[in-house]
């Protein structure tokens, strides 16, 4: 203790000099920082709905709610997270980690009112006075909660596969698919869009869970041709996932092929369980493609008794004839059918109702017969010339490679068409190539421009590896025909637009601007379309048609009450659609016959 | 401390040993003090018992700020119990933020980066300043000098000012997340930070003419309240409480972590292990801090990766493991003890904070004999925070 320690204090007097530091808040606006964790704004347009900001919140503070002004749509749920401010605490997770990158904050912090139940609000639907704030926190670039980046599949490369059928998917380890199904948020806009609604946020868990007979049962609730569709799927789902937005969708494709890869065929039947006890009802099914065994499938778990009719010698439809090997292997295709006849679905191959056994026949030997013939036969350009020998339709070369069937293979081939059956045949035909000649030619030549072909852009990206040639924007007006009547090429125009303005089919080419690609080959790959013939006159006449093709009801019944038709023939051609409609078909002929 | 008899005859020794505390003998009184007394930081109340204006016995009585947060952390996956942790200590949150980081970021195998965490020894020295400031003030306030909270009030929302400029938050800045931190220093951070740090010294040189060179304040506190350094070890006392008393416990030094070994200084010690030093080290303390955050400013990388790559939160799991992190917060040694089975959540949470021990054990211990107006005194000399009690 001294004299200091009693005078010191004292100096405390010299603020009576200093101005008050104290801010005059609410009096003076005081602005939250650059990154303040502020109120929310969430920009309507870029949100989907996904609900992860819901799920990350620790505090239960957001609810997905619909909301008048947004409707729900492919990969938009509809519903907009409302925030209740009497439960957020501001951590900003749901900013973090929000998968459009909608969801931010604003530097705004003072907001008064006198109704507390203003403080559970919709951000971006109830307009606020800081929902334009440029400040405010918002998700750093490399801040990622849930990694952008799909797991990369390993994949034969160009060398090793381009004189190979060998299939190219090397599938994912254990390892790679837990990592890749770790970063699904589970927010099931992809089963809204799985035509045949898959569970597939479920059957992911499954391999994040490592349960893979649960993985399995899932897939076969929905979808018996899981091997094909783990393979060749259109995965309509994955243009739906919410990763895509900032990121590379869900591998679900793959995940779905993991789960089957995972577990040895002899099993499935064990896991899938048994058909229901016998119904004594039959059902005839024309057609053993996904549809028509998808239905078929159901029907005998149902107890029903079902034959279906083939006309070929093998069954999987266009899955088995028009997919080459390289995508969808046989045996993988195989077991798909196997475990179908299994439930007790019986075949008939090598039969063409029509020829083989008159249609009448099944009305009466049968309860219910379905009509799933596919869509065959290829369509024609019918530009001049193209009735020449050596123009030949995709289909039907792809059905001869899988049947092993021999034909000229030619030594420089052009394709007419963009959509995934040219990029099957060009793919395939170069293999073929390489094999016997040692080198691949092969032009594709389709009128749309290369980033709007149908085609899978994977598909794209590999036949160009493979040394396909792709020309686009190439009309065709002719194949051209030297002297000998040798095809010597297709000549072709350069395309200035597809559709007029009410988005009819009417291309404008500029005529001025032509090519003619040279080649020994012309393959026409434009579509396909279905050989009715077998209906007969009788039947023809009395069924109802629309634009060519049978007219159905929404469950796939026709205007014969004991006829049903389905899959490809009714909606297009894909896989997974015509596996939904096997499933819808299914039901109404279940209802049909068990209700008399 | 021992019992000295000589100060009061109440109360007598039992055969036993016991005190014979017989309140109907109209010798003894019990007063409740807090829970929402000025001298208590933070609800928490002690009862004493009395003879005379001293304090014969006092029993401590925690649980007003009970939130569960142990409990509610096992039911949350790893990223949804970064948001919580901050709340277990209302003055000095960062600590709960790295511990809990650290903790995951040890059981999961990933390594946060340089930069990451040079920002994250940024914050916790920063956090350290502004628990000490507060600090200040309570002890001042407990002695009944109000102007010095006062002071270190405005100084310390200065610094609060660079904490929400820095994590976008005033108090709870949730910015230390596992893998990492949030973002990167602001444009123009260290110049502002300069400025705030040369106002916390010059508030301090106030503090230190005013409340330090005290007549009053020393009379009140120099020779009250000493620990005894025999119970250091026996009652678990660590950080400024224990290095008044010339025991070198920091973990800064003894166990570094983050980027605590590329920085320059040595631990402050004492001697008299009285409220006096007590206060005196943690004033040293805080200078201290305010050169390590200068040091941190001039050695810190100018750009770096703010986060470690981490799995995919919302399916988060951790193998089977368990660890203790610990780190020198401003009351001591602040401990998260991590226990993961391989799901997706904590199995078991324990925080250990430094205010268990001081603010139970060892406050029940000294505060016998003290007189009744000093009780305030010494709870606040010894630090704590009832909030980080009670998890």
């Amino acid at each position: 203790m001294s004299i200091r320690d009693l005078l010191s204090p004292f100096s405390a007097w010299k603020n009576i000099l200093r101005d008050p530091v104290t801010i005059p808040d609410p009096l003076n606006d005081r602005p939250g920082s650059d990154r303040y964790r502020g109120f929310h704004q969430n920009d309507n347009e870029k949100c989907i709905g996904c609900g992860t900001c819901e799920a990350i919140c620790q505090n239960g503070a957001i609810d997905m709610l619909p909301v008048d002004s947004v409707a729900t749509k492919e990969g938009d749920s509809g519903l907009r997270p409302r925030i209740d401010y009497g439960r957020c605490c501001w951590c900003a997770l749901c900013v973090d980690v929000c998968m459009t990158g909608s969801l931010t904050m604003s530097n705004e912090y003072k907001w008064v009112e006198s109704d507390p139940d203003a403080f559970r609000f919709t951000p971006g639907v109830d307009k606020k006075f800081w929902d334009n704030s440029e400040l405010g926190y918002k998700r750093p670039e490399e801040h990622r909660l849930v990694s952008p980046e799909r797991i990369e599949m390993r994949e034969m490369n160009v060398e090793s596969r381009i004189d190979s059928f060998a299939e190219i998917v090397h599938g994912y380890s254990i390892e790679e698919a837990q990592l890749e199904a770790d970063r699904c948020v589970a927010c099931g806009l992809c089963i809204a869009t799985c035509p045949t609604h898959m569970s597939i946020p479920d059957y992911i868990n499954a391999v994040r869970e490592g349960d893979y007979e649960q993985g399995l049962r899932l897939l076969y609730e929905t979808n018996p041709f899981s091997n094909v569709c783990g393979r060749v799927c259109t995965r309509k789902c994955e243009s739906a996932c919410a990763s895509r937005h900032e990121g590379e969708p869900i591998a679900i494709r793959w995940l779905k092929r993991h789960i089957i890869d995972q577990i040895p065929h002899e099993k499935y039947r064990e896991i899938i369980g048994d058909p229901e006890p016998s119904t004594g009802k039959k059902v005839a099914i024309i057609g053993a493609g996904p549809a028509g065994l998808t239905a078929a499938f159901d029907l005998v778990r149902k107890g029903h008794e079902v034959i279906v009719y083939e006309a070929k010698a093998a069954a999987g439809g266009m899955t088995r004839y028009g997919i080459p090997e390289y995508r969808l292997p046989y045996d993988a295709l195989d077991r798909d059918i196997e475990t179908i006849v299994s439930m007790g679905v019986q075949i008939v191959y090598n039969t063409r109702i029509g020829a083989d056994i008159p249609m009448q026949q099944l009305t009466q030997d049968f309860d219910a017969v379905l009509l799933a013939i596919g869509l065959q036969e290829g369509r024609q350009t019918r530009i001049p010339n193209s009735d020449h020998e050596k123009v030949y339709r995709a289909v039907d070369l792809l059905d001869k490679i899988t049947a092993g069937e021999e034909f000229h293979l030619p030594h420089c081939a052009v394709i007419i068409g963009g959509g995934n059956v040219a990029m099957d045949i060009a793919r395939s035909i170069a293999r073929l190539q390489k094999q016997q000649y040692g080198q691949v030619d092969v032009v594709l030549t389709a009128m749309e421009e290369q980033q709007h072909f149908m085609a899978d852009p994977d598909e794209i990206k590999e036949a160009l590896e493979e040394g396909i040639i792709i020309q686009d924007q190439c009309g065709p007006q002719g194949c051209e025909i030297d002297q000998s009547g040798k095809l010597i090429g297709l000549k072709t125009w350069k395309v200035l637009s597809i559709f007029d303005s009410e988005k009819r089919f009417a291309p404008v080419y500029d005529n001025g601007d032509e090519t003619i690609h040279a080649c020994d080959t012309v393959i026409e790959a434009i579509g396909q379309f279905s050989d009715i013939s077998l209906l007969g006159d009788e039947l023809t006449e009395k069924l109802e048609w629309n634009r060519g093709r049978i007219q159905i009801d929404s469950d796939g019944r026709t205007s014969e009450s004991w006829l049903w038709s389905a899959g490809d023939c009714v909606n297009g051609p894909d896989v997974v659609h015509a596996v939904a409609d096997g499933h819808r078909v299914a039901a109404s002929i279940h209802c049909y016959i068990t209700a008399d | 401390m021992t019992y000295q008899p000589d100060r009061s005859q109440y109360p007598n020794k039992k055969a036993d040993g016991s005190l014979d505390i017989d309140l109907k003998s109209g010798k003894f009184l019990k007063l409740w003090q807090g829970p929402q007394h000025p001298g208590i930081t933070g609800n928490m109340s002690v009862e004493l018992t009395v003879c005379g204006d001293e304090v014969v016995e006092g029993i401590t009585h925690v649980g007003y700020l009970h939130r569960g947060f142990e409990k509610l952390m096992e039911r949350r996956t790893f990223i949804q119990c970064f948001p919580i942790v901050c709340r277990i200590c209302v003055p000095e949150p960062d600590f709960n933020e790295y511990c809990y980081a650290a903790a995951v970021e040890e059981l999961a195998g990933i390594e946060a980066p340089e930069y990451a965490n040079w920002i994250r020894t940024l914050i916790l020295e920063m956090g350290r300043i502004n628990s000490y400031l507060m600090y200040c003030g309570g002890q001042a306030g407990s002695f009944g000098m109000g102007v010095i909270s006062q002071w270190t009030t405005y100084v310390r929302d200065l610094m609060l000012d660079r904490f929400e400029e820095l994590t976008g938050a005033r108090i709870y800045h949730m910015f230390i997340l596992p893998g990492g931190v949030r973002d990167r220093l602001p444009e123009g951070f260290a110049q502002r930070m300069e400025e705030t740090l040369c106002e916390i010294e010059s508030t301090m040189s106030d503090v230190y003419n005013t409340m330090y060179c005290n007549a009053v304040f020393k009379k009140r506190s120099v020779g009250v309240g000493v620990i005894d350094i025999d119970l250091m070890d026996a009652y678990g006392v660590t950080g400024p409480n224990a290095r008044a008393g010339g025991v070198a416990k920091d973990v800064r030094k003894d166990q570094p972590y983050l980027v605590y070994p590329e920085l320059d200084f040595e631990p402050i010690l004492g001697q008299d292990s009285d409220i006096y030093t007590r206060a005196d080290i943690r004033r040293q303390d805080l200078l201290q801090s305010v050169d390590l955050v200068r040091q941190i400013l001039a050695k810190m990388p100018e750009d770096g990766s703010l986060m470690a790559k981490i799995p995919s939160v919302m399916h988060w799991k951790i193998p089977r493991g368990e660890t203790y992190i610990r780190g020198e917060c401003s009351r001591g040694e602040y401990g998260y003890y991590l226990v993961t089975d391989g799901s997706g959540y904590p199995r078991r949470v324990n925080v250990r904070g430094p205010s268990y021990t001081h603010a139970m054990a060892l406050l029940e211990r000294m505060i016998v004999n003290l007189n009744i107006a000093d009780v305030a005194g010494l709870m606040v000399s010894l630090h704590t925070y009832p909030p980080e009690i009670e998890r």
